[in-house]
C-alpha cells in the first residue's frame, strides 16, 4: 500500500478518522471481536478466497458487464455514459456480492442462524437466497412501509423460504429494522449472525462489506482499460448506506478519477423531507458507528425520506464521512422527481429499467455529462433492477398496473 | 473516594440488606409526575434511582421501556428537562444516589464535557452509556477518573473473564449484570446459572453487583438478593405505570408505585 492512500482505513479500531468505532452493548462485544477475527482469518484463506470467486462466478453470475449506453449518451450530449451492469447479477442487485461473503464467513464461524435488515428487499432477497442455497435459517426483519411498498420482494423472500419480521417501531422503515434486527441478535447471540447490507454498523462491517463490493471496482476498471484504454475521468454511484457506491469507489481512491456519491433529496434538501445525511446531517452515533446522521439538536435521530426505500436510511456508512470531509469524494444528491424521470429516461432510451436507487445516480449522471467533454468517460453503477419499483413509479403516474 | 453510591452500598452492607434499584424513563409518563414517582420511588425504599435518557432509537431495550421513551419524546421531552427534573428532586432529596442512563448520541450532541459538568452540578452520581464500550474510554469514562461520577458498567452472559477485566478495568459505583442475554424485560433469568455466574464475578472484584434485566416478581427478586447486591427494576415498574396511567387511573399511579416497590423491598 501507498504511504499517502485513502485507502488505509479503518484503523485497528475500526476508525476512519473521526468515523466508525465499535458503539455497541457490552452483550455484543465479545461477538463482534470474534467477527473481526475470523475476518482477517478468512481474508488470508486461500481456500475462502477461492470459494467466494467460485461463488462470484457460478452463482451470481459475474463479472457483470460495463455497457455503453450509446443512446442516453447521444441523448445527453455531453460524456460518454457507461453502466455497470450490477442490476444483471442474480436477485437483480449489488447485495448478494456482500451475501456471498458473509454467508461463507458465518459458515465458518458456525453460525446457522442469520439475521438482516433490510429497506428496499433487495439486501433481504439476497439475504434468503444465500441462505436457501447453504441451508441456513433466515430471519428478515423489514419496515413495515417498506413492506407496503415492496411487495414482490417480501413474496420472494417467503418463497425463499425466509421469515419476514414486519417492524413497526418508528416510522416503519430501514432504521427501525436495523435496531429490532440489532434486538434480536442480543437476544441470539450464540448461533445467529448478523448479516449487515451495507457499509455501516460497527467494526468490522464497514470494512468487510466495503472489501466484498469492491469487486465492482475491480472489474469495472479492468474493463474501462481494456475498452478505452483509459481511466474514466468521473464515477457516479448513488447511496443509502453507501456499499455499491464504495464498491464502485474504493478500487480508484488513489487515481485520478473524480467521484460523486448521490443521496436522496426526497422532496428537496430545504425541509426534513430527504435522506441527504452527508449534505444536511452532524456527525453522531447510531448502530454502532460515528457518521453523519438526519438528528435534532438533543441528539433524537429524524427519520429520512426518500421515494426509494432502499436510500431511506438517516446515516452512512462511515467511510463515506470521511471521504466526505478528506474532499476525496463529492457528495450531491437528486430529488425524488428527479429519479423518476431518469427511470423513465433510462427505460426508453437504453431498454433498461433501473430501479429507484440507482434512478437518483443517474439524475446526477444527466446533469454531469452535459458540463463535460465528449471524449470523457463517466461510469454510473446500475446497481439495482426496476421490477421491484413498477407499483411504486406507477402510483406516482397515477396509472393503474 | 466515597461517592454518594458507595456511601449507599457502605451502608446497606453493614445493614446485611440488598439494595433495590428502580429504573424510571425521564419525562414518561409527563413531567410532573415523573417526578413525583422519582420521589415516592425513593420514600417507598428505592435505594438508588436510574432515571433513562429517551433516546429515538434504544437498541437494548423491550417494548415497554422502548414505548415509555416515546412517549417522553412525542411530549417534547429533552435532555434540558432531565437536569430540570433531577434539580426538583433534589432540593428534597440529598441522599438517594441518581443514576443517569442511556445511548451515547444524546450525550455526544449535549457535548460530553458540558455533560459532565452538568451532571456534578445537578447531583447526579453515576453513568451508565448502553453503547459505549470500554474501546471508546477516551470519549467520555476518563473524563469522569478524578471527579465524584461514577461510570457504571454492563456485564453480561457473554462476558469472558478476559473480558470481564476489560469491563471492570475503569468500573466504580456498582457492576451491572445483564442476567439475561437480550433486551430488557422480555426473558427471564435462570436462577441456577445466574447465581453460579454472580458468585463467580464477586471473586474477582469488590465492586457491587447489581442484578437486572428480566427481573420482574418478587419470588425471583427475593431469590436473587440472596446472592447480590442490588436488583434493578425497570420494564415491570413503567408496565404498572402505564396501566394505570392509560386506564385514566392516574391518581392510582402514586399508590401503585408504593405498594409495588414496598412489595419488592420487603422481600430482598
Amino acid at each position: 500500500m501507498k504511504k499517502n492512500s485513502y485507502k488505509l482505513g479503518p484503523d485497528s479500531d475500526g476508525n476512519f478518522g473521526l468515523f466508525g468505532g465499535r458503539y455497541v452493548a457490552e452483550t455484543l462485544m465479545p461477538l463482534i471481536i470474534e467477527l473481526e477475527r475470523a475476518y482477517s482469518d478468512a481474508l488470508i484463506d486461500q481456500v475462502f478466497r477461492n470459494e467466494i470467486k467460485q461463488f462470484s462466478k457460478d452463482y451470481i453470475g459475474r463479472e457483470s458487464p460495463l455497457y455503453f449506453a450509446e443512446r442516453l449518451t447521444n441523448y445527453l450530449e455531453g460524456a460518454k455514459i457507461y453502466f455497470k451492469r450490477d442490476e444483471l447479477n442474480h436477485t437483480g442487485s449489488h447485495k448478494i456480492n456482500n451475501c456471498i461473503g458473509q454467508i461463507l464467513l458465518a459458515k465458518r464461524m458456525k453460525k446457522n442462524r442469520i439475521i438482516a435488515e433490510t429497506g428496499a428487499g433487495q439486501h433481504g432477497v439476497a439475504v434468503a437466497t444465500v441462505c436457501a442455497r447453504f441451508g441456513f435459517e433466515c430471519v428478515i426483519y423489514m419496515g413495515k412501509k417498506d413492506i407496503e411498498r415492496q411487495k414482490s420482494n417480501v413474496f420472494k423472500i417467503k418463497l425463499l423460504g425466509g421469515k419476514i419480521v414486519p417492524v413497526e417501531s418508528g416510522n416503519g422503515t430501514l432504521k427501525d429494522a436495523m435496531n429490532e434486527a440489532l434486538r434480536d441478535w442480543v437476544s441470539n447471540v450464540e448461533n445467529t449472525y448478523y448479516l449487515i447490507g451495507t457499509a455501516a454498523g460497527p467494526h468490522p462491517y464497514p470494512a468487510m462489506v466495503r472489501d466484498f463490493q469492491s469487486i465492482i471496482g475491480e472489474e469495472a476498471k479492468r474493463q474501462i482499460l481494456d475498452k478505452e484504454n483509459v481511466l474514466p475521468d468521473a464515477l457516479v454511484a448513488c447511496i443509502g448506506g453507501g456499499s455499491n457506491a464504495l464498491g464502485l469507489f474504493y478500487p480508484f481512491l488513489d487515481d485520478d478519477v473524480d467521484m460523486y456519491g448521490v443521496e436522496a433529496a426526497g422532496l428537496g434538501l430545504d425541509g426534513n423531507e430527504h435522506a441527504a445525511s452527508l449534505s444536511k446531517g452532524t456527525p453522531g452515533v447510531l448502530h454502532g458507528n460515528r457518521t453523519y446522521l438526519l438528528q435534532d439538536t438533543d441528539g433524537q435521530i429524524r427519520e429520512g425520506h426518500s421515494i426509494s426505500a432502499g436510500l431511506d436510511y438517516p446515516g452512512i456508512g462511515p467511510e463515506h464521512s470521511w471521504l466526505s470531509d478528506q474532499g476525496r469524494v463529492n457528495y450531491v444528491s437528486s430529488t425524488d422527481d428527479e429519479a423518476l424521470n431518469a427511470f423513465e429516461i433510462c427505460s426508453k432510451y437504453e431498454g433498461i429499467i433501473p430501479a429507484l436507487e440507482p434512478s437518483h445516480a443517474l439524475a446526477f449522471v444527466f446533469k454531469l455529462a452535459k458540463t463535460m467533454k465528449k471524449d470523457q468517460i463517466i461510469i454510473v453503477n446500475l446497481c439495482g433492477r426496476g421490477d421491484k419499483d413498477i407499483e411504486t413509479v406507477a402510483d406516482y403516474l397515477g396509472v393503474e398496473v | 473516594m466515597a461517592t454518594r453510591i458507595s456511601r449507599t452500598f457502605d451502608e446497606l452492607k453493614s445493614n446485611s440488606q440488598t439494595g433495590l434499584i428502580t429504573y424510571l424513563t425521564a419525562g414518561f409518563p409527563n413531567q410532573d409526575l415523573c417526578l413525583d414517582i422519582i420521589n415516592e420511588l425513593s420514600e417507598s425504599g428505592s435505594d438508588l434511582i436510574e432515571i433513562g435518557m429517551p433516546f429515538s432509537d434504544p437498541m437494548a431495550e423491550g417494548p415497554i421501556i422502548q414505548q415509555s421513551s416515546k412517549i417522553a419524546l412525542d411530549n417534547g421531552h429533552t435532555m434540558e428537562l432531565i437536569f430540570d427534573l433531577i434539580k426538583k428532586f433534589r432540593t428534597k432529596n440529598s441522599q438517594t444516589p441518581i443514576i443517569l442512563m442511556g445511548y451515547y448520541n444524546p450525550i455526544y450532541q449535549y457535548g460530553n464535557e458540558n455533560f459532565i459538568k452538568k451532571c456534578l452540578d445537578y447531583g447526579v452520581d453515576g453513568l451508565i452509556v448502553v453503547d459505549l464500550p470500554p474501546e471508546h474510554d477516551s470519549e467520555l469514562c476518563d473524563l469522569t477518573i478524578d471527579i465524584d461520577l461514577d461510570f457504571i458498567r454492563l456485564a453480561t452472559p457473554t462476558t469472558d473473564q478476559k473480558r470481564l477485566n476489560i469491563v471492570l478495568n475503569k468500573s466504580s459505583g456498582f457492576l451491572y449484570y445483564v442476567s439475561i442475554m437480550g433486551i430488557t424485560g422480555t426473558k427471564e433469568p435462570n436462577l441456577d446459572i445466574l447465581k453460579e455466574q454472580v458468585i463467580k464475578l464477586k471473586k474477582v472484584t469488590d465492586i457491587p453487583i447489581a442484578v437486572g434485566f428480566g427481573i420482574k416478581r418478587s419470588d425471583q427478586a427475593q431469590k436473587i438478593s440472596e446472592f447480590s447486591d442490588a436488583i434493578v427494576i425497570g420494564s415491570s415498574l413503567i408496565e404498572k405505570i402505564m396501566e394505570n396511567y392509560q386506564n385514566n387511573k392516574e391518581d392510582l399511579v402514586l399508590s401503585e408505585v408504593s405498594k409495588y416497590i414496598k412489595s419488592l423491598k420487603a422481600v430482598i
